[in-house]
């Protein structure tokens, strides 16, 4: 199978291939969606009315962080070769939670903050828990799992409403010196919990597990931890998007559009950013860009007067392709049985 | 003898669970309230049933080779709608006819894709009809924003779900019989069957049989949209009129009554009277809910829980308890 890298790709050859520039899978796949998103972004930034000041890059920066953060928690179960159908729900149970508890003075929201994540650790932690000694399909927990959740974020938060610290979620939306504080957000989610959980002994079995669970476990891969970290901080992550989703509309609101919105846009931000849906390759940095292409289409429609209302057709057509072009192995495969399980 | 082996072959283990589960949340139900065990009200149930029936079985087809359809939703609201809207531009003499035929036809297209996706195109199949539901329902909504599509259903949608063409039989149920009743024909004894069974045990194997796989795989999917439109047309007539979030409450209990009745999610095992008992169970479990009302308990606490809360808590509760009791997959070792 693909060798699970993403960092070793410039590791010195021998012979002629020490000049050629050899990328992993999961490089390219990153390279590929930023370079969809740069298209897409210029195409925007052309054709808006007026100029690109710093407002509208953090409003897009917020939006697009928003979907990334969603995106990053559903790679990690992708990676392992499952799917979560529950980050929507922890994202709205997160931001119903968070629109009660962090409120109030500097040491309660802090605490608030802490709860908030708490629970979506916990959330992804049960669920990896389910999966793993219950020994059941993702899919399926994270399905039920998913309603379960949102059942309970309806009972957090029965009307759309709530409050939350007003310094705070300002200061979490705002840019300085047109550097949006929700890209920052990211880059610190990025260089505290996916690069050391990627070069951590559980992170790289989660890539081992995702291409060849059997093999793995012969290796003696701590496969039950890997699975249920990989969900644990899945719960994590989405939960630190309901947090900004809170900061962002100063309230929570318990919708299942919401949950179901994001849960989709998500896949197909992991799929756009070259992660395989088979498990095993691929990175949380191509989803971030894969979450701002999908983003970048809704903007898209709206500066080319196309009825927003087709944004959900847009999102699953690009979902459709994406995965199609994925498809396109199978033109290239020579023994017509590697096609079948 | 020999009949009632071939019967008895099909209540597996996680069937008779099942069955034993609606009997004993029937029995609990009846101890707060007699009347659960009336026929008026087993009936009553067993109509509402037959919505979730006639979906859950295109979908059961689906998940018994091993693959799954997420489109479910609006696949049940393009039926409805599709039905609907037919009727208004087709007029009242043609439209009755051909509003129910062109809502099923509309659903099987949607299916039709899916099997091309995930049959010749290998794209895994919860990602690609997880894709197709946002595109039906983006059509669907440029379908309602355009311009007012009728949403009255017709006379004759009105009567296949309420009337009885069968003295004391209501109609869906009539319909759920007929359709089950195929379906249990077709899995059981046909090659068609057969082959559904197998390739969710081993497609490989099946193919290098001879058989072409990709062709049976497609007919699941066809089945599997045509029954949800057929879903939505029902829900149409139900209801009066169809709607653009008719499907949403359905892609869960589908895909939970499947389960409940012991068909396994990989594939390749698993009765249609499973699916029946599933089905059944989850629209009891619905109706309880409701009846029982445990919001108002809380409420006497001083806490506003909105009933939804306890159907998704409960339904997604059951749902992993009963795969935590047979539907376990093999340790690695």
């Amino acid at each position: 199978m693909n060798a699970p890298t993403e960092t070793a790709g410039s590791g010195a050859g021998t012979g002629r291939r020490r000049f050629e520039m050899r990328l992993s899978v999961a490089q390219r796949g990153i390279l590929v969606a930023i370079a969809i998103f740069a298209v897409m972004f210029m195409a925007y930034a052309w054709k808006q009315p007026g100029p690109l000041t710093a407002n509208i890059v953090n409003t897009a920066s917020n939006k697009g962080a928003l979907l990334a953060l969603v995106a990053m928690a559903q790679t990690l179960p992708v990676l392992v070769g499952g799917l979560d159908l529950s980050v929507g729900a922890i994202f709205v149970l997160a931001n119903c939670l968070a629109s009660t508890v962090v409120v109030g003075n500097p040491v309660s929201t802090t605490f608030g903050i802490l709860a908030v994540l708490l629970v979506g650790l916990l959330c992804g932690t049960i669920n990896g828990a389910i999966i793993v000694y219950g020994r059941l399909q993702p899919l399926i927990v994270t399905l039920a799992m998913g309603a379960v959740y949102f059942g309970i974020s309806l009972a957090l938060r029965p009307q759309p409403g709530g409050s939350v610290n007003f310094e705070l979620a300002d200061f979490m939306t705002n840019s300085t010196l047109a550097v949006p504080h929700s890209a920052i957000l990211l880059l610190l989610v990025v260089l505290f919990i996916w690069i050391p959980y990627r070069r951590s002994v559980l992170g790289r079995a989660a890539y081992a597990i995702g291409s060849a669970e059997q093999a793995a476990y012969m290796s003696g891969v701590p496969i039950e931890r890997a699975k249920i970290l990989a969900f644990a901080l899945s719960g994590l992550l989405a939960a630190i998007g309901g947090l900004l989703l809170t900061a962002i509309t100063y309230s929570g609101a318990a919708k299942l559009s919401i949950a179901n919105d994001y849960t989709l846009n998500s896949i197909g931000a992991v799929v756009i950013g070259g992660t395989s849906l088979f498990g095993g390759v691929g990175s949380a940095i191509g989803s971030i860009f894969g979450a701002f292409v999908m983003r970048t289409v809704g903007d898209l429609l709206i500066v080319f007067d196309i009825n927003p209302v087709l944004q959900p057709l847009f999102v699953g057509i690009v979902l459709l392709v994406a995965v199609c072009m994925g498809s396109l192995r199978v033109l290239r495969i020579k023994n017509k049985l590697d096609l079948y399980r | 003898m020999v009949v009632l082996r071939v019967i008895f072959r099909q209540f597996d283990r996680a069937t008779l669970i099942a069955f034993a589960c609606i009997v004993v949340i029937l029995l609990i139900g009846a101890l707060a309230e007699p009347a659960f065990l009336s026929s008026d009200y087993l009936l009553q149930q067993l109509h509402v049933a037959a919505f979730l029936g006639v979906s859950a079985t295109g979908v059961m087809l689906v998940i018994l080779l091993g693959h799954i359809d997420l489109s479910i939703p609006w696949t049940i609201a393009v039926g409805g709608m599709m039905a609907t809207g037919a009727a208004g531009i087709l007029g009242p003499e043609l439209g009755v006819v051909l509003a129910i035929p062109f809502g099923i036809l509309c659903g099987a297209a949607i299916g039709a894709i899916n099997g091309l996706g995930v049959a010749y195109l290998r794209a895994p199949a919860m990602i690609f009809t997880l894709g197709m539901n946002a595109v039906a329902q983006g059509l669907m909504v440029y379908h309602t924003g355009g311009f007012a599509p009728q949403d009255r259903a017709t006379p004759f949608m009105r009567e296949l779900t309420v009337g009885h063409l069968v003295p004391g039989l209501p109609n869906p149920l009539l319909i759920w019989i007929v359709l089950g009743g195929a379906t249990m024909f077709m899995l059981n004894r046909t090659t068609l069957g057969r082959q559904i069974y197998a390739i969710g045990n081993q497609e490989r194997a099946v193919f290098l049989s001879g058989v072409d796989t990709r062709r049976v795989i497609m007919i699941c999917f066809v089945i599997s949209g045509a029954c949800a439109a057929a879903t939505g047309v029902l829900l149409a007539g139900w209801a009066n009129r169809s709607y653009q979030a008719m499907g949403d409450p359905y892609l869960l209990p589908t895909i939970a009554a499947i389960i409940l009745g012991g068909t396994n999610v990989l594939g390749g095992r698993g009765k249609y009277t499973g699916t029946v008992a599933g089905v059944i169970l989850i629209t009891i479990l619905q109706s309880m809910l409701s009846v029982v009302q445990p919001q108002r308990y809380f409420a006497q606490l001083g806490l506003d829980i909105p009933a939804d809360t306890f159907r998704q808590v409960v339904f997604g509760l059951v749902i992993v308890a009963m795969l935590l009791l047979y539907g376990r997959q093999k340790a690695l070792r």
